[in-house]
């Protein structure tokens, strides 16, 4: 047995992926998504518009962030600023009692905005916009759209790609009269069609099954989400230009999609966690397309509104694919491997004899 | 036409894979490249194919449209099945509709793979799957075939097969550059390159290269020196270089020379080189 324990140990040492996962992750799982587990959001960004706007302002506590006083601003200018996603509340004065309007795209910030407002009592109208209910499955399902794209373009791609290099079948398109560019795009293609349909069909039955309302442009809403699938491919091809098996493919797209899951925003709210870690979320694509797919859907918000996630999306889209696919392109150019070929390791030996 | 490495180093960090080679593969003839494990066979095999840059020496090889090419590995990809790897590899080199079908039913009938065409390749047999790999390196034609131990770890049968094939495609004029571990088929081929450490220790056609071999082969149930011996069958050869001061010219004797074949020969001179120069 002793020697079954330091062959493994032996082997555990030598993959240096593996041991990352066992001692690393650990250690920033609990201090990453210890600062990001939070609900509770401590303010809230907060308008108020119309006649009374300045009073109003200085009446509120300070849980209500004002970033907005606008005393010549009506109903529909709150409204305007809700569906940007500028602020969480607005307050619309000049009418008994105050209006406020809630984004109810802002699940928990909706939630506590609405528990606030719940002790004023009868001085204040509350009305959710977007999410009246404040049902969470509203929110949950634009968000694992995105998911389910993330999924798709990082896990599946990246083995899809790797079993090339595990067959050895890519060195034979090595020496085949076909460009990298057209190898890469017709290795894509087919999982960029199935990620389509599969966001068609979650898209569809989370309409049907669960009542999420589509206000919002489909045309937008396709395009914000082929750009986000142009970055989750670029991620697949990049992870498989660094893994050997498809064993290792899995593990390193596990780094890249648990942060998206817990940091994205999809499940604790961006604005709830610590700022150490919240930069990490900002960092991450589906971040980016949840702000799209909520806007879209819920808020039903224009392009023009939504152009800071679309640029950056389209930013990583260029980076991050490029990026890939010059890396992929190398495995298929003329190279000098760190090491010789398969089967030309070790030496033939003369006979031993006595 | 004929192809070739000329001068070809390619070094693997302080390794080096390959030495100063060079190999010419004459079109319509069989050059088989035979050595041990990590002589450089494939590291030879690959730089002509264009797979590996050269840290010197030139490459001559025809166009990538009339390159063949099995690697080491399969040669095929597991989820598609027999008619399906074919038709991808010949779409890619532009065979399509009747001519296509015409090729795909002539390949698969001369290597008897017609029954199994519709089977996923990874439903193969090892020599099945190195005949259909074979079929997708040559199904366009080429002017140059280079197979990877095309008959490594497959059953004798299907080496009688895949041989068939591929002196069928010599015959109609295509050079073929192939590495194996077997020393007897090797001596079928027009002409061998003997790879050791890197090195060609010697080259020509079967009957040159074993009038160039110096010195003796013995035949020994107890050899002098262990390291100038190996086993063949239920008996030992040992080598007697010659003419080298360093080791005994001669034989004792009493001893008993055998005629050396091919695998003797390489054997031997692996031997020489490795006790001569020092590592």
């Amino acid at each position: 047995m002793k020697a079954m324990i330091v062959k493994e140990f032996r082997e555990l040492a030598r993959d240096r992926r593996t041991l990352g996962m066992l001692i690393v992750m650990p250690l920033l799982l609990l201090v990453i998504f210890g600062y990001a587990a939070n609900f509770y959001v401590s303010s809230l960004k907060t308008a108020v518009v119309g006649p009374q706007a300045s009073q109003v302002t200085k009446m509120l506590p300070s849980f209500f962030d004002v970033t907005v006083t606008e005393p010549s601003g009506t109903q529909a200018d709150a409204e305007t600023l809700l569906r940007d996603n500028k602020v969480d509340v607005a307050f619309v004065t000049g009418q008994t009692p105050v209006l406020a309007l809630v984004n109810g795209s802002n699940l928990f910030a909706a939630q506590s905005a609405v528990a606030a407002l719940n002790k004023v009592g009868n001085q204040v109208k509350t009305q959710v916009l977007y999410n009246p209910d404040l049902k969470t499955s509203w929110v949950m399902v634009p968000a694992i759209i995105g998911l389910i794209l993330t999924f798709i373009g990082t896990i599946i791609t990246s083995i899809g790609m790797v079993r090339e290099r595990e067959a050895g079948t890519l060195e034979q398109l090595a020496v085949m009269p076909i460009k990298p560019s057209r190898v890469i795009l017709g290795k894509i293609a087919p999982y960029f069609l199935v990620a389509s349909v599969d966001m068609i069909i979650v898209t569809v039955l989370g309409i049907l099954l669960f009542s999420v309302p589509f206000n919002g442009s489909p045309f937008a809403f396709a395009l914000g989400a082929a750009i986000f699938l142009f970055v989750v491919l670029g991620l697949g091809v990049f992870i498989s230009t660094i893994s050997q098996t498809a064993g290792q493919a899995i593990q390193t797209a596990f780094f890249f999609l648990l942060p998206q899951i817990l940091l994205s925003g999809m499940i604790f709210p961006l604005e709830a966690m610590a700022a150490g870690v919240r930069w990490i979320g900002y960092l991450l694509p589906l971040t980016y397309f949840t702000m799209i797919s909520q806007g879209i859907m819920l808020r039903g918000a224009p392009i023009a509104s939504l152009w800071l996630p679309f640029v950056v999306l389209t930013v990583m889209a260029v980076v991050v694919f490029t990026g890939a696919t010059l890396r992929f392109r190398r495995d298929l150019a003329p190279g000098r491997p760190a090491s010789p070929a398969r089967g030309e390791q070790a030496a033939a030996e003369p006979v031993s004899t006595t | 036409m004929t192809y070739s490495v000329r001068s070809a180093t390619v070094r693997f960090g302080s390794t080096v894979a390959l030495d100063d080679v060079t190999v010419e593969v004459p079109g319509g003839s069989v050059v088989a490249v035979v050595g041990g494990d990590g002589a450089g066979k494939s590291t030879l095999l690959r730089a002509l194919a264009g797979e590996l840059a050269l840290d010197a020496g030139t490459v001559e090889t025809p166009p990538k449209q009339r390159l063949g090419y099995l690697p080491a590995s399969s040669g095929s990809w597991a989820a598609l099945t027999v008619t399906q790897n074919i038709d991808f590899v010949a779409g890619i080199y532009g065979l399509a509709g009747d001519e296509l079908a015409a090729r795909r039913a002539e390949l698969l009938d001369r290597a008897a793979l017609t029954p199994a065409a519709g089977r996923l390749a990874a439903q193969l047999s090892g020599g099945m799957r190195r005949k259909l790999g074979f079929i997708m390196a040559i199904v366009h034609r080429p002017a140059l075939l280079i197979l990877d131990e095309p008959t490594t770890g497959i059953d004798p049968v299907s080496r009688i097969d895949l041989w068939r094939l591929v002196s069928e495609a010599a015959a109609s004029g295509t050079a073929v550059l192939m590495s194996t571990t077997y020393l007897d088929e090797a001596e079928r081929a027009a002409h061998l390159v003997v790879l050791d450490s890197g090195r060609v220790l010697v080259q020509g056609s079967y009957d040159r290269v074993r009038a160039s071999f110096a010195g003796v082969v013995t035949q020994t149930g107890r050899p002098v020196r262990a390291d100038w011996a190996w086993r063949r069958g239920r008996v030992l050869h040992e080598y007697w270089p010659g003419g080298d001061s360093s080791t005994p010219a001669n034989p004792p004797a009493g001893s008993t020379a055998v005629a050396p074949d091919l695998e003797d020969i390489v054997i031997a001179l692996s031997l020489a080189r490795r006790n001569t120069v020092p590592s």
